[in-house]
């Protein structure tokens, strides 16, 4: 296993010279200016030809530049929360948001490093002020960006009031029951998500 | 593959097959109003028409709307 360990050791460290040094250090994507909204080229030579006429709106000037990163903390959390059918919220500042991460609920704050989380099945809580609202969470992805906005997609999320708990007793007693009578890999992986999900959905019920 | 994956991933399932199963689950736990709701607005209906030698064959329809 160690094999090529000497030659590897022996080969020159990339950062000893500083031009091998720019091209191998790659920026992160939150290092980027704010991008632009109109082409300084194409509107320069538009003013000397056709010095009164402004010229036309081209598409990137139609997009929205991307927020910039602010210098000091912001005071708030900027929220995009959606599902495929329906934005649940849209840019709501909030305080902190709780989002049920596979490596455990990540807490979100303003001035939260930029990260991309992969969510699990779970309980997602968003706090403004004294109010709390919780969503159970399927599946998605949250987005945290370096000028604190979160962008946080789900397949399904619906606030806990409507999750029925006997429904959730009863898939639970189903889905364990399925995982230890499986045969096939794929049989046993579909009822371990059933037993995940239902186990989720009973501890945001009762927590 | 020995990396260290997901076990749904381990046992040949895509990520987007294991969050519509997630997803669909979810749905089935909800109360009343909302989960009739939610199964019908997932509900699809489309045809699948394959090719051949130029020629389209009969298209197959798949839905779960009730058939009239």
């Amino acid at each position: 296993m160690f094999r090529h360990a000497a030659k590897l050791l022996r080969r020159p460290v990339p950062t000893t010279s500083p031009a091998a040094a720019a091209v191998s250090r790659r920026p992160f994507s939150s290092d980027l200016p704010a991008a632009e909204t109109a082409d300084p080229a194409f509107v320069e030579a538009w003013k000397k030809l056709i010095p009164n006429i402004d010229p036309p709106k081209t598409p990137l000037s139609f997009m929205q530049p991307r927020p910039a990163t602010p210098a000091s903390i912001p005071t708030k959390l900027t929220v995009n929360f959606v599902l495929p059918y329906a934005s649940e919220l849209s840019a709501k500042e909030v305080d902190m948001v709780i989002v049920p991460a596979t490596t455990g609920q990540l807490g979100v704050l303003p001035g939260h490093v930029p990260t991309i989380a992969e969510l699990r099945p779970g309980l997602m809580s968003v706090h403004d002020g004294n109010d709390v609202t919780k969503y159970f969470v399927s599946s998605g992805f949250a987005f945290i960006h370096a000028n604190s906005f979160a962008d946080i997609i789900a397949v399904e999320a619906v606030p806990i009031d409507r999750i029925d708990a006997n429904l959730v007793q009863k898939g639970l007693a189903e889905f364990t029951q399925k995982v230890n009578s499986a045969s096939t890999d794929l049989e046993k992986a579909e009822a371990q998500i059933g037993v995940d999900v239902h186990s989720a959905l009973n501890s945001a019920l009762t927590g | 593959m020995s990396a260290p994956m997901p076990f749904w991933r381990a046992a040949g399932m895509t990520y987007i097959t294991y969050s519509n199963i997630c997803a669909n689950l979810v749905r089935n736990c909800l109360k009343e109003p909302h989960k009739a709701e939610a199964l019908n607005r997932e509900k699809v209906h489309f045809a699948i028409s394959t090719w051949k030698d130029g020629k389209a064959e009969k298209p197959v329809i798949r839905s779960d709307l009730a058939e009239d």
